[in-house]
């Protein structure tokens, strides 16, 4: 009996939360601005999924808890969660027909009511949702009391289904440059995929899938069962492939994601620089913007045509000069705080950036740098008689400083510099006592990171022709520090599954960027409580967190 | 030969004095300890060898060098290497690792040329891998090489603590309570441990130490350290029958250590 | 000879040049200023005053930095957003709604009593959340892992709030009764400054008090102290570490109050220069320290209000006042070089610098 009330508390607990989440983003304007985008025509739009998606994972994570065999309990427990979640949203209806909370809360909107009550009036509206949400957390409860050999190919090709549905717009845009417009009609309607395709789409993924439990073996196998001078041979064919659709890439993309992808390769190189310093040397750095500053402001002055630049330089020879300026940026500034130690640096670097940001903009530095009105007529990048002005072409010198910046890193965590920074990483004191000088190995981590984030700013400041203080300002930082923790801080193929995830999407999908900096926000309290070693994690950085996460399960029992 | 030599070394930490007027030779080759109550100043006397604390007055001078005002790194790549009393390893890096980062001052190669990848640091690094495994046979932890540090059982962590303090091939090794934590039959496997790596390496080695039967039976000189001061030096015969000895010991009721 | 060179401490020279070459600055600047006498008496008062309001107001904020990091060793960078939540929600939810009845007119200080009380609720609300659900999971994970959902935690809420109630600046409505300056030493300063210092100053004793002399609080210095042993002592360790978070934001909830009153405006992003300018108070007077935190704010406040105009002025750089936040962070950095333990400091801001 008590059981059975602990049970039912939890239930009502869980079923509340995720109706105050679902609250949550709608007020918050999520809901209404994603429903622009359709995802499926006619069927469902980024809204609906973002709405349904709380009472679907706590119905699921409920049912997880409910013993296998009651499945009738577990079916339950998700429409019961399902409807509780409906309540604060119909609460809000409710209110939202009394009071104009318009004048207080910017995103109720009315066209969120409607959203909510499925264009219906607030009774029949109510009474949908209910059901609606009751048949998401029922169905949802219901997965978990599915075989796992049936499980999985659904999961994935849901997974697929939606991928394809949210990209709809750039998908489609390709689709037809490449196989002419009769066969994106049957594929996509403007912006969302045609529900007959959805639903094909969603059974050849699932069909693949299952069919692929089958047969185990996949392609890295394959080569791991080779023997080592064939195996070697197999892994220089991977590599030229891949080296070659680095190459054509931007063929294949097209100008505008050959744009995403430009800003996403910056981001890239900033990430590289800053995983140098966070990741391998352990030294929290938040004004990591100000180096990308000092490069791209080197690059603007040297090279600008208009009244504050020298002009005499050419973006080449411009670009030595800017990685220098930032490397001496990096040790001059990383001199004052080679003393301090993990939260204290954080802060004082995330000053050092500020300053940089408000010296930028002030009358002090004006007459050299412009002021607010930063620095205009900056060349593109040419060679010989040619002008790299397209973003498929500006693509090849991002993918160069890419590439280097990658190597450099890899080598450097390889050698006895890369163990230092390890080694100092993990404890300060034994560090020095072991020999080694704290001062010139940490002023190395931030000296070639900064150079790596000086070289993205200066290719920046070509790329956009002109720069303005405010291009500089803290949530750059911020948004390379979540970028390298989403991936894996000290991982260099970490460094760029999180700029594709964290640049690349919002690019994308423009819905996002409005609420990109809340989704940072979340994801990094998120990862860090699910996933603290990132989606692509490095070695040492997963036996750490691991070592934490042992303990603490060892304290709890 | 004298290799260090400690004249009236005081260290303060706002009104108390952790090291008060300590003096202390130590001749080249020998082991020797210093032993003392809890909170006698010896782990401060050690932070003060390795620079770790400015000392406030008073002189050390390490083979004909003063090292005053040295930061750590420096003192380390002077010739002192030393271990901790709570193990301080680098909890999440290989034994191998562990030692490689002791390998670090007898390195030369320059962070260009690693990425680079010139000869001469191929060379240098494939020979510091070799080196490093030689330690680990020598320190008894064959094939643990590829343990992350922090799964080792704890004999083993004290172990890889000295490989790889020796690494850097010091000529002087402090060992801060290397039997802190054993049972009997371990302890006297680390103090032949220690006989044999002086005997085997000529390296001067200081320690400092609780167990009477390890001091007694390994050190030739002995130091006795109260409230910061030495109270006693000389052989463990000497040390054992001096009364002020046994007065520190007794009066704070810790006679039980002699009588083991 | 190399040798020699190896023995200089580099670092040790380059921090002395940097500290004397700020040092001649900041003295060359004040002479310079002193003999060109740009501004009147009265003007010189007007800024001191202004420092003092604009330092309680840091004060108070610090407090919840200190609080924190006298727990649990963090800098919980969320703290300026318990300062914005709770202000924001009170001017968009209450103030103005008020104003625009006339409520606020005709009985301004139950107004503005309730006001603060929403802020305060809501501002604890908000920490406790964050506690609870970013902060509490993590408390023995490596330092730099609370750190980071703290940053995750800041931004969160900025962007909660800014979708919540928008992106514009909000302004917040004039106190009748609060308007208008009162003759002090030969000048007038105005009388919604001089509440909020007197607020201020109030709220600071009340906590150290509190902090000093109540059981709850034994138990949070306890805490403090020891984590473990407070535990094995009986004391429920969760519960003094949010009543710590709670009363941090309570403070930040009325240093809101007082920040829109003077200032008379509100928006999502307001916590962030606050905050770090709070921080930079609560190292400057030592952190962890409860009177540090409250001389570290007025300090800055002086030294931000002033400075700009003493040291930069003689020096002859246009516009001083755009560079006022240099002058914090450049504080906040010397502090941490030379003086990491802070003006009161307490001993364990050493090894933690």
């Amino acid at each position: 009996m008590r059981e059975k009330q602990n049970t039912l508390k939890i239930l009502l607990k869980s079923g509340l939360l995720s109706g105050v989440i679902a609250l949550s983003v709608s007020m918050i304007g999520m809901v209404g601005l994603f429903s622009q985008r359709d995802m499926i025509a006619g069927v469902l739009t980024l809204g609906q999924l973002l709405l349904f998606a709380s009472p679907a994972a706590f119905a699921y994570l409920e049912a997880v808890k409910i013993s296998k065999d009651d499945w009738r309990k577990g079916l339950l427990a998700g429409l019961f969660i399902g409807v509780l979640s409906a309540i604060p949203l119909i609460i809000l209806v409710i209110i939202s027909t009394l009071v104009n909370l318009r004048q207080y809360f910017v995103s109720v909107s009315d066209t969120l009511i409607q959203i909510l009550t499925f264009n219906q009036d607030v009774f029949l509206g109510s009474i949908l949702l209910i059901l609606v949400m009751a048949f998401v957390g029922l169905i949802a409860a219901g997965m978990r009391y599915m075989p796992i050999k049936y499980r999985h190919p659904i999961f994935q090709g849901l997974i697929w289904t939606f991928g394809v549905s949210l990209f709809s717009e750039v998908l489609s845009e390709r689709v037809r440059s490449f196989f002419g417009s009769f066969i994106t009609k049957i594929m996509f309607k403007s912006r969302a995929t045609q529900p007959l395709f959805a639903i094909v789409l969603f059974v050849f993924i699932a069909g693949i899938t299952y069919w692929q439990q089958g047969h185990k073996s996949s392609i890295k196998d394959f080569i791991d069962n080779q023997p080592p001078k064939k195996k070697r041979q197999y892994q220089l064919i991977f590599l030229g492939i891949g080296i070659l659709i680095l190459i054509i890439l931007p063929l294949i993309l097209g100008t505008y994601l050959s744009e995403v992808i430009n800003n996403v390769g910056l981001y890239i190189l900033m990430g590289l620089g800053l995983n140098i310093v966070v990741g391998f040397a352990g030294l929290l750095d938040l004004g990591y913007v100000a180096f990308f500053a000092i490069g791209a402001y080197t690059m603007a002055v040297l090279t600008s045509e208009g009244a504050l630049g020298i002009s005499a330089f050419s973006f080449w020879a411009a670009l030595p000069f800017c990685v220098a300026a930032s490397v001496s940026a990096g040790i001059l500034l990383g001199i004052p705080v080679l003393r301090m130690r993990g939260d204290y640096l954080a802060i004082v670097t995330l000053g050092f950036g500020e300053i940089i940001r408000i010296m930028a903009n002030s009358d002090l530095l004006k007459p050299f740098i412009g002021g607010a009105q930063g620095i205009l007529q900056i060349p593109k990048p040419s060679i010989g008689n040619i002008v790299l002005f397209k973003p498929g072409q500006l693509y090849y010198v991002i993918l160069i400083g890419v590439l280097i910046a990658a190597y450099i890193s890899w080598r450097l965590r390889d050698s006895r510099l890369g163990r230092q920074w390890m080694a100092m990483r993990e404890d300060e004191d034994v560090a020095e006592a072991m020999g080694i000088n704290l001062v010139n190995t940490k002023l190395l981590a931030f000296a070639i990171g900064a150079g790596f984030s000086g070289l993205s700013g200066a290719i920046f400041a070509s790329k956009l022709t002109s720069i303005f203080p405010h291009s500089f300002n803290l949530l750059i930082s911020i948004n390379v520090l979540s970028l390298i923790i989403v991936g894996g801080l000290g991982s260099i193929p970490g460094v760029v599954v999180g700029a594709a995830i964290l640049v690349g999407l919002p690019e994308l999908l423009r819905e996002f960027k409005e609420y990109r900096l809340l989704m940072y926000g979340g994801l990094l309290i998120v990862m860090m409580l699910a996933k603290p070693e990132g989606f692509w994690p490095s070695t040492i950085q997963k036996r750490e967190l691991h070592a934490f996460q042992e303990s603490t399960s060892g304290n709890d029992t | 030969m004298i290799i260090l030599s400690a004249n009236s070394v005081i260290k303060q930490f706002g009104g108390l004095v952790a090291v008060n007027k300590f003096t202390f030779d130590l001749l080249e080759g020998q082991i020797a300890s210093i032993i003392g109550p809890n909170g006698a100043g010896k782990t401060t006397f050690f932070n003060c060898i390795t620079g770790f604390y400015k000392f406030d007055e008073g002189s050390i001078i390490f083979n004909g060098r003063s090292l005053e005002g040295k930061s750590p790194d420096l003192i380390t790549r002077m010739g002192i290497a030393r271990t901790y009393q709570n193990i301080r390893l680098f909890p999440n890096m290989t034994a191998i690792e562990n030692i490689l980062v002791g390998l670090h001052p007898r390195l030369k190669s320059f962070w260009v040329e690693a990425i680079l990848q010139t000869p001469r640091v191929r060379k240098e690094e494939k020979e510091a891998e070799e080196e490093a495994n030689r330690i680990l046979d020598f320190v008894g932890l064959s094939g643990l090489g590829d343990q992350l540090a922090r799964n080792l059982p704890y004999g083993a962590q004290r172990r890889l603590e000295i490989a790889r303090a020796i690494a850097s091939n010091p000529k002087l090794l402090l060992l801060d309570e290397p039997t802190a934590g054993m049972n009997p039959k371990e302890s006297s496997v680390m103090m032949h441990f220690i006989q044999n790596l002086r005997d085997e390496t000529g390296i001067t080695i200081l320690l400092i130490e609780h167990d009477m039967r390890v001091v007694m039976g390994i050190s030739e000189n002995i130091a006795v350290m109260d409230f910061g001061t030495k109270i006693a030096e000389g052989t463990p015969t000497e040390i054992q029958t001096n009364p002020r000895v046994i007065e520190a010991y007794l009066g704070r009721g810790a006679a039980a250590g002699f009588n083991k | 000879m190399r040798q020699r060179f190896q023995d200089i401490d580099y670092l040790g020279v380059v921090l002395w040049l940097l500290r004397t070459g700020i040092i001649i600055l900041v003295i060359w600047g004040s002479v310079a200023t002193i003999i060109q006498n740009p501004y009147s008496s009265k003007t010189w008062m007007d800024f001191i005053v202004f420092g003092v309001a604009q330092g309680s107001l840091y004060a108070l904020i610090a407090i919840g930095y200190t609080l924190v990091y006298g727990v649990l060793f963090m800098i919980n960078f969320a703290h300026s957003e318990f300062f914005m939540s709770g202000i924001f929600t009170a001017t968009i939810l209450l103030a103005n709604p008020m104003k625009a009845s006339g409520f606020l007119d005709s009985h301004p200080f139950v107004g503005l009593g309730l006001i603060t009380i929403t802020a305060i609720i809501v501002s604890v609300a908000i920490a406790l959340l964050t506690e609870r659900v970013a902060y509490r999971p993590l408390r023995k994970a490596p330092r730099l892992v609370p750190l980071i959902t703290a940053i995750g935690a800041s931004f969160f809420w900025q962007y909660f709030f800014r979708g919540l109630f928008g992106s514009e600046v909000k302004p917040f409505p004039q106190i009748e009764g609060l308007i208008g300056k009162i003759p002090f030493l030969g000048t007038e300063i105005l009388i919604n400054q001089v509440v909020v210092i007197v607020v201020a100053i109030i709220m600071l004793i009340g906590l150290y008090i509190f902090v000093m002399k109540t059981k709850i609080g034994k138990s949070i210095r306890a805490v403090a102290e020891d984590k473990d042993t407070a535990a094995l002592m009986g004391i429920d360790v969760d519960r003094a570490i949010s009543i710590t978070f709670a009363m941090g934001a309570a403070m930040a909830g009325i240093a809101g109050v007082l920040y829109a009153m003077v200032f008379r405006q509100v928006h999502f992003f307001m916590g962030f220069i606050p905050g770090i300018k709070a921080f930079t108070a609560a190292v400057l007077g030592g952190i962890g320290s409860i009177p540090g935190a409250a001389v570290g704010g007025f300090f800055l406040g002086m030294f931000e209000s002033v400075g700009p105009s003493l040291f930069l002025q003689g020096l002859g750089i246009p516009a001083p006042h755009q560079l006022k936040d240099v002058i914090a962070f450049t504080m906040l950095v010397l502090v941490l070089i030379f003086r990491p333990q802070g003006i009161l400091g307490e001993r364990l801001a050493e090894k933690k610098a």
